[in-house]
């Protein structure tokens, strides 16, 4: 039963704005998904998912290792005895098997390059929460990071609805690879100071979501001169860190940093999580790592907000203090990465589709310019809805990633089976080759007068609150995650 | 503070404020406590923990359920497997989990009020649940009415990154600080005199540190109050579960349902279960709304502190065991009751009077006698003695800006009761020590 009227004017302004990022396209395909979802018996005809960028390539490894230690579970004959000492402990500072388990996988996952001191590790709410605080910690209302196109939708919400900061945007494109240039970010920094926008930071991602590329050490050296010059923050987003399969190797933030005593540490910040590596989203485990001690005690005091169960602490901190676990774990999930990948890109080609050349993530960043009807954000979304609506695939259209460039979708490939592989590739292969019949029909249909085909089923970006609330029962919209299965 | 290349590193301004309140003497007392901790062998003079306000009485009964219950946290196939576990992020939390949570609240209210799963949201503890629903009632600069002495975290949960201010409603032991709604309409009056703009009143129930619940009357005063004002209530409910009778708690959802919601949609309650269930540590905290946008909004803002999908599914198959969650609910009841009985019987022999109270894990004790003057420089001094020479950290009543000196909450549910004989009796020759001291030549104790 749903009470009284929804009396806008009782909520607040962070309420009521859109930051929460829903309305967007990024969005809109999983709902597609979740109405007609593909399951290979029950519905095989239904929405493939490639909207979702998640590793479930190797979970058979990790239920193995938690087969194997009993002990790692405080719910266990053989881990009871830890029970109420864990539920217990609440510290912000984490539990020392975990701080230190986490350190050491993110010292094994650069290749024992890099140094983490666990002291310096502070949870968050997944990395979600880590953005979010960082911005709370570096930025005031108003500031600005900046950030290289394109990136992760989520990264709107993530670093600016409740902090009030903002992200602009440095101008990237596929004239050299959707590289990051010195002329570009010195026009996005002056173009935000003729805005009179302070500009606090940047923010960056890598290996990048979405282009599935890890950054060269030279740009990672430009930015860090940027940053040491203008007295501004670089965070680094690495939560895809151990999902790099193919050469070039992952250069991480850390590694030039501590090779360079000029580079001034206190701008430094890194994020990471256990959601995308590990493929353990549910379990909440984001992490801040900051070099600069006053960004870790207060990073830490926030972190109250967003604790990591002691339960799933001291389950993860055993395991990833097994390290002959860890290091034969991150080379196998490679391995699995590169030859999915490998099988997809190979399927991509063969019908002509040419995609970024990629090293690292769960996607494939998809050129798909050449079916575009016009070059513009509406015609990527016009082919998108076909792609989703006709050939039954969510993929995520470069314009909800804020790429400048019309007609790129990110396409996920590490969170389905071989078989789903192969059948989203059949489609593909079926909806190009039959360039006969659903692009012919897509290229010569004749544009109705408010510009859209009426005959193609539209799910364009809708604001949630038009399906709220004159309805007697509460409308909970799905979220735009895995559905609920339990 | 300038680093090695002479330079500040810029920070936000919210980072560099002491709003985080950790510099409170709430917070102090841990650190004291963590350098010098009792142990019975190994270190019997260290400091006794009784700042803490947590639940250790009834563990023995959630490890017995986990012992004869191992489906509870293995693993199986299909929708119960590891992958589909390790992989749920959905906001909206298992619908099993919330089911149970919702289940629960019915038992201990004894079925007084009904809960619906589908408006429970899940968050990483009432802390984050209390931050959440300020951010979403409240915009930067408004102001929310709590009555004092409260929780010390407020100061941070509500204010700190929110950017709103608490506005205190001050309560006087002259009737066992109770609020009325008298104090309600003078805080209101002199907020709005101020151009504070109250976007809300959030009371605890229990409350937190007087032990007590609130009388129904109240309740329902405060329910015209809020209608009239059209300002929204928060009932933070966490130690619902600890009142020692459950026919005295009154929760603010059974007066809602009695008016049949008129109103409701100002409602909103919190909960968690780190102090019925003593787990603090799996961070399960739930907001319950009568209101479906701020469900809606408070799910989408919950991305940011959501419940481990381990802890929600081996918390699930544990409270979903209805006899197991009634006779938990009971018998920690009972644990909790006696303890108090004990400690409020003890303090009485050393001459202490506490609060008459019927809910918590904490008395909240009268120690004014021992001031040489009723003022909060007076009250912290005896609390670094009571700290440094008798070695119990138990809180000053200032940190929980109480109006009036000489209050502290002293925690008795959070150690073994062998530790708390240990720690009455410290606290019991410290009261005859100070006794002694004020005897004049004659004999007599003077005033």
């Amino acid at each position: 039963m749903g009470f009284g009227e929804s009396e806008e004017q009782l909520l607040s302004k962070v309420a009521t704005n859109g930051g929460h990022g829903e309305n967007s396209s990024y969005f809109d395909g999983w709902k597609a998904y979740d109405r007609d979802p593909y399951h290979p018996i029950q519905n095989p005809e239904g929405v493939i998912q490639m909207g979702l960028a998640e590793n479930l390539l190797c979970h058979d490894l990790i239920e193995e290792w938690i087969r194997k230690n009993p002990a790692a579970s405080i719910c266990t004959e053989e881990g009871v005895s830890q029970f109420s000492a864990v539920a217990n402990f609440q510290d912000y500072h984490g539990l020392p098997i975990f701080r230190q388990g986490v350190a050491k996988f993110m010292e094994k996952g650069r290749g024992g390059r890099v140094r983490f001191d666990p002291e310096r590790i502070v949870m968050s709410g997944g990395a979600t929460g880590a953005q979010e605080t960082l911005a709370f910690c570096l930025a005031d209302p108003g500031d600005a990071f900046l950030i290289p196109v394109p990136y992760y939708p989520a990264f709107d919400r993530d670093f600016c609805w409740r902090t009030r900061a903002r992200l602009l945007p440095i101008h990237c494109d596929s004239s050299n690879n959707f590289n990051i240039t010195t002329s570009a970010l010195e026009a996005a920094y002056h173009q935000a100071q003729k805005s009179n926008i302070r500009v606090k930071g940047i923010l960056i991602s890598n290996p990048s979501n979405p282009l599935g590329t890890t950054m060269s050490k030279q740009t990672l050296q430009i930015l860090l001169r940027f940053v040491n010059e203008k007295r501004i923050h670089l965070i680094c987003d690495e939560i895809f860190s151990g999902t790099v399969f193919k050469s070039p190797r992952f250069v991480s933030l850390s590694e030039i940093v501590e090779a360079d005593p000029t580079i001034d540490r206190d701008l430094i910040h890194v994020v990471y999580s256990l959601s995308k590596d590990l493929g353990l989203p549910g379990f909440r485990v984001g992490v801040i790592y900051s070099y600069n001690n006053a960004v870790v005690a207060c990073a830490r005091k926030m972190s109250s907000f967003g604790l990591v169960s002691s339960q799933t602490q001291y389950l993860l901190g055993c395991m990833l203090g097994d390290e002959e676990f860890t290091s034969e774990y991150l080379v196998e999930n490679a391995r699995r990465l590169a030859e999915r990948h490998g099988v997809f890109t190979a399927g991509l080609a063969r019908v002509g589709i040419r995609c970024l050349e990629g090293n690292g993530g769960l996607f494939c960043w998809m050129d798909l310019r050449a079916l575009l009807k016009e070059e513009t954000v509406e015609g990527e979304l016009e082919l998108w809805r076909v792609i989703v609506n006709e050939v039954k695939l969510n993929v995520s259209p470069g314009s909800s990633f804020h790429c400048a460039e019309p007609g790129w979708f990110r396409v996920c490939f590490a969170n389905m089976d071989e078989e789903t592989t192969e059948r989203a590739l059949r489609r593909i292969r079926v909806f190009v080759n039959g360039e006969g019949e659903e692009v012919k029909m897509m290229k010569t249909k004749k544009k109705k007068k408010n510009g859209w085909d009426e005959e193609l089923r539209l799910s364009l970006p809708r604001r949630f609150e038009e399906d709220l609330v004159l309805t007697p029962r509460l409308m909970s919209p799905h979220s735009p995650l895995v559905r609920a299965t339990i | 503070m300038a680093n090695i290349f002479g330079l500040e590193a810029p920070l936000s301004k919210m980072a560099i404020s002491n709003a985080h309140g950790e510099d409170s003497p709430y917070f102090a007392g841990w650190k004291a406590y963590n350098e010098d901790p009792y142990d019975a062998k190994k270190n019997p003079s260290g400091v006794i923990q009784m700042g803490l306000a947590e639940n250790q009485v009834s563990f023995d009964l959630l490890e017995n359920y986990l012992e004869e219950h191992p489906e509870a946290y293995s693993w199986s196939s299909g929708p119960s497997s590891f992958r589909e576990n390790a992989l749920f992020q959905d906001y909206h939390g298992l619908q099993s989990f919330r089911k149970a949570i919702a289940g629960f609240m019915e038992k201990i209210r004894s079925h007084r009020a009904k809960f619906d799963p589908e408006r429970i949201v899940l968050t990483a503890g009432a802390t984050a649940a209390n931050e959440l629903l300020t951010f979403i009632l409240a915009d930067p600069g408004d102001a929310l009415l709590v009555p004092t002495p409260y929780y010390p975290g407020f100061d941070r949960d509500l204010q700190w990154r929110t950017r709103v201010s608490i506005v205190p409603i001050p309560c006087h032991s002259t009737n066992s600080f109770q609020l009325t709604l008298q104090s309600l309409e003078t805080a209101y009056a002199d907020a709005e005199a101020s151009n504070l703009r109250v976007k809300a009143l959030l009371i605890t129930n229990p409350s937190n540190p007087l032990g007590i619940s609130s009388p129904r009357t109240l309740l329902e005063d405060i329910l015209d109050f809020i209608s009239k004002k059209n300002i929204h209530l928060i009932s933070d409910e966490i130690y619902s579960g600890s009142v020692f009778d459950a026919t005295d708690f009154v929760s603010i959802a059974e007066i809602a349902e009695e008016r049949s919601h008129i109103s409701s949609e100002k409602i909103h309650i919190v909960y968690s279960l780190s102090k019925d269930l003593g787990l603090p540590g799996f961070r399960v905290g739930a907001l319950y709304s009568y209101n479906d946008r701020v469900v809606k909004t408070a799910r989408r803002m919950s991305s940011f502190s959501l419940v481990s999908s381990q802890t929600q599914k081996t918390l699930s198959f544990m409270l979903s065991d209805e006899e197991f969650s009634l006779k938990f609910i009971e018998t920690n009841r009972m644990r909790l009751k006696e303890r108090h009985s004990c400690v409020v019987k003890e303090l009485r022999d050393s001459g202490i009077e506490c609060l008459k109270g019927n809910a918590g894990l904490f008395c909240w004790v009268n120690l004014g006698e021992f001031l040489e003057k009723k003022n909060r420089e007076e009250e912290l001094k005896l609390w670094k003695v009571i700290l440094d020479e008798v070695k119990l950290n138990i809180s000053p009543g200032s940190s929980c800006h109480c109006s009036e000196a000489g209050w502290f909450r002293v925690c008795f549910a959070n150690m073994s009761k062998e530790t708390l004989e240990v720690a009455l009796r410290r606290l019991r020759e410290f009261s005859e020590k100070i006794r002694g001291r004020r005897r004049s030549p004659n004999g007599e104790i003077c005033t």
